[in-house]
Parts: structure tokens; sequence; C-alpha cells
């Protein structure tokens, strides 16, 4: 953005702690969400485990977060960028903290399945790419946010509709699983409910492109269609 | 499926009818002596409205505002060029031939701190219409009650109008002030950072008068205060060295400022 810093060195340092904690959360969502499509494809009791109990640091961090822009909010009472952004903040951290919430259900269900024994590893593949997509979403959304860059935060939008039809797919295939053999129905919905979490880790993951959106441009993208996203990024 | 199309609830704060200019600076500069210290200023000042002058010290929105009255005329050397209109008679306020005097009385000062006359807290509020030259004590009494009520005062002192207005508090001080103009029944108030020397509560106090009258007459304020500007105001103008950078409504300056000057000095960035 180019901004001039501000007077205060101390708002200066507050903002940036901020900012810089909401990328260390992001980091750790990433990695709970890495770690629960490990612990689809293998099983892995520690890293289930793991995945499950890590969830409470990203509760903390969003609470800790919040708390942080209330402090900014009544020592400072930012205006204009900086309100958008603590505003922006307040929000993110929430999407933050549910796709954390994801993570952890995937993690339970592998639990389950492998428990079940009823994994089929003909089915990750579908399931892989989907989170793969779901990953690269965060990790540019968080990029966008770090860099204040419409022009990525834009592409996450964009790729929201990639994992929409990955999930469609992997609907489709299991569908077609359940038809043939009956006996797979219940390990085919316990995945079904593992790629809805993948397609919700892109959904909130373009919540956050959003909100980088509204701190850059001042305006509110939510529930417009990507060609008026469009229209607004490209106006000065 | 057609989209359900839900409409915000909350309107805007500056949208509540259509605004009527009631007064509109045009190329205005003003010079002390040599010193060009307002450059080619254009404002509409929207009737019935809060229109907030903020900026750094300096920057002229004090001196912008004096204008409105004819304050400057006070002191030799001073100097206007352009327009001030005031509608709807569309009358330029700066000719001429306009009586600073009668300016006064439609455009009422408010000034930073208190300033009551050494007199009772009644002839403080009658003084305006006895200036007009109103001599029935019949008259004065409606008025200055009337101005008493509208300044939010009058329950606190009605039972002691002959007392000193000095041994009123700070901020009753102040809206006996805001009586005193309001007495001559003006069309524009213009409150110099009215608040600077008030406690928070005696600040709340008159920033809702404002809010209130507003409904009778059209407000042009100037504020240090930031936040003041974004509780009280429908339109802000941000000023800078004789300049005005930004007019716009102020739901969407303090969010979205158009310019980067705002930004930065609204943001605390400003150097």
């Amino acid at each position: 953005m180019g901004m001039t810093e501000h007077i205060s060195k101390q708002f200066e340092a507050d903002l940036d702690t901020t900012r810089t904690r909401v990328l260390q959360m992001g980091g750790l969502v990433e990695a709970q969400i890495l770690a629960a499509i490990n612990s689809y494809a293998t099983g892995a009791p520690d890293l289930i485990a793991q995945v499950i109990e890590n969830d409470a640091r990203v509760n903390g961090y969003e609470v800790a977060i919040d708390g942080a822009c209330g402090q900014l909010l009544v020592r400072r009472q930012p205006a204009a960028i900086d309100l958008r952004l603590i505003m922006a903040i307040s929000k993110i951290v929430t999407d933050l903290e549910r796709m954390g919430d994801e993570a952890k259900k995937i993690a339970r269900m592998s639990k389950r399945i492998h428990e079940h024994g009823t994994h089929q590893a003909q089915r990750f593949p579908a399931i892989r790419h989907a989170a793969q997509v779901a990953v690269k979403m965060l990790r540019q959304a968080l990029d966008a946010f770090a860099r204040l860059d419409v022009a990525s935060a834009a592409e996450v939008l964009k790729e929201d509709s990639e994992i929409d039809s990955e999930f469609k797919s992997v609907l489709r295939q299991l569908i077609t699983y359940m038809m043939e053999d009956p006996r797979t129905i219940t390990s085919a919905l316990e995945t079904v409910w593992v790629a809805k979490a993948i397609e919700r880790i892109g959904d909130h993951s373009k919540n956050l492109a959003e909100q980088v959106i509204y701190i850059v441009k001042g305006t509110d993208v939510r529930h417009t269609s990507f060609a008026d996203v469009e229209r607004e990024i490209a106006r000065e | 499926m057609a989209a359900v199309h839900i409409a915000p609830n909350i309107e805007p704060r500056a949208d509540a009818g259509k605004p009527v200019p009631k007064a509109e600076a045009r190329r205005l500069s003003f010079y002390y002596g040599a010193f060009r210290a307002l450059k080619d200023l254009d404002l509409v000042v929207h009737e019935n409205r809060v229109t907030a002058l903020i900026g750094p010290s300096g920057c002229g929105k004090s001196t912008f505002l004096r204008c409105f009255n004819r304050m400057h005329d006070l002191y030799p050397g001073n100097r206007y060029e352009g327009e001030i209109r005031l509608y709807p008679d569309d009358t330029n306020l700066l000719a001429a031939g306009v009586d600073p005097i009668e300016v006064r009385m439609r455009l009422s000062m408010v000034f930073q701190k208190p300033n009551p006359f050494p007199k009772s807290i009644f002839e403080n509020v009658a003084y305006g219409l006895r200036v007009r030259g109103e001599r029935s004590r019949r008259v004065l009494g409606d008025k200055v009650e009337e101005a008493l009520n509208g300044a939010a005062l009058w329950s606190e002192v009605k039972d002691r109008l002959d007392d000193l207005a000095f041994n009123l508090s700070g901020g009753q001080q102040q809206r006996l002030c805001i009586a005193r103009a309001l007495a001559t029944d003006p069309e524009i108030l213009l409150f110099d950072e009215p608040t600077s020397a008030l406690d928070p509560i005696a600040t709340a106090s008159i920033e809702e008068l404002i809010t209130d009258l507003k409904k009778k007459v059209t407000i042009l304020i100037v504020t240090h205060n930031m936040q003041q500007a974004a509780r009280v105001s429908d339109y802000t103008a941000y000023m800078y060295l004789g300049e005005l950078i930004e007019v716009g409504r102020t739901d969407e300056l303090f969010i979205k400022p158009k310019n980067k000057q705002t930004e930065d000095y609204i943001t605390g960035r400003f150097g």
C-alpha cells in the first residue's frame, strides 16, 4: 500500500503485531488442514490426536486477536483504512477458527473411518486434489492479506468455484460406489463429510479474500457476482 | 431462482430527505494583509444539516468559518475575494452593501471558550434582540425563554435569570452562549470548537444539542476532534494549507476517504 507510518509508534507497532498474529494463526490453520488430510490418508493415530489437540491453539488465537482488535478500537478510535483493517481482522479470525474446526472434523472422521476399517484408498486422490485446492486458496488469501493485494484476492474468489466443482465430482463418484455396492454406504457417507469440510474451507478462504478487498478498496464485495467484484477492483 | 434483495435497514444520516443548499462559498479566498489564508474554496452548506470542518492547526478552518459572519471585518487589512451566497434569498454575504451586524444575526457564532457578557443570564440572551431594537419586556421574556429552551438550559436557570452569567458552570455557560446565538432566530449557527474547553459530559450535552438544533437551523462546525465530527456531522470537509482537500458525506469520509491526504490525516499519519 505504501502507506506512511502513523505518528504514534505504539499504534503502528500494535497494528503490526495484530497483523502478524493473524498470519501466524493462518499458518497454524494451514498446517492443521494438511495434517488432517494426511490423517485421512494414513489413519496415523498420533497425527489425528495432534490435530484435535492443536485446535485449542487455533481457538486461543481467535480470542486473543479479537481482544487486541477491541483494544485497538477503544484506544485509537481508528478511521478509514485502519478501521477497515481492524474490522476485517475481526471477521478473518472467525473464518480461520471455523477452518480449524473443519480440520478437526476431518481428523475425527478419519479416526472413525480407520477404526471401522472402512477406508478405501481409491477414493483418496479426488479428496486429496480438493484439499490441495483448498489449501492453495487459503495460502493465497493469507498472502493477499499480508501484502494487501487485491488482484491476488480476486484469484481466490475465482478458485472457489473450482473447489465447488471438485466437491460435486467427489459426490458423483461416491454415489456411483454406493449404487454399485450398498455395503460401501457407511464409509461413502463418511467420505462425503470429509469432502464437505474441504468445500467449507474453500468458502472460508473466499470470505478471507473478500475481506482483503474490503480493507484495500473499502467496498463490501460479499454476496456479489465475480464480474461485479472484478469491475470494482479495476476501479480506481 | 431469483436472488432475494434485502435492502439495508440502516439509512445513512445524510440521506434523510434531499439536501437543499443553504449557503455556498464560491471561489472564496481570504487574505490577512498579504498572506492568502484561504485559496479558492467552493463549499455548499446544506440546510438543516451539520457540516464539519476538520484539518490540522493553521489549515484555515476557523478563518473560513469567520468569513461566514464577517468577523474578519473587525480588523483592517483583511480582504475577501469571491463570494458566500446565502439562500433562498441569494444574498452575497461578502458584498459591500451588506450590513455585517445583520449578517451576524442571521449567522450566529459560538466560540471555543464560553464568553458570556458580564451581565445577568437574562440580559445575555436578550442582548441581540435589544441591539435589533426590541423594547417590549413581554417579547423579550418570551424570546429569552424560547432561546434558553432551545439551548436545553431553561429548566436549569429559570429561577435565577437575574444571576450573573459567570456563576454558571462551563457547560452551562456554553449553552447560554448558544441560547444567546439562538435568540435572534439565526438561519445558520457557526460553532468554532464549541466543546474544546468542556469535560466529556458537558461535551456530550452540547453534541446532543447540536443534533437537536439542526432540525431548526443549519450548522457549520469547526472541530479538532475527528470523533466529534464523525458523531455530530452529516458532511465533513477536510482542509489543509488553506485549501479544501475533500468534502464528503461523513458516513463515507471516515470509512473510505477518496483523497490520500484526507486518509493520512484521519488515520493519524499526518507528518
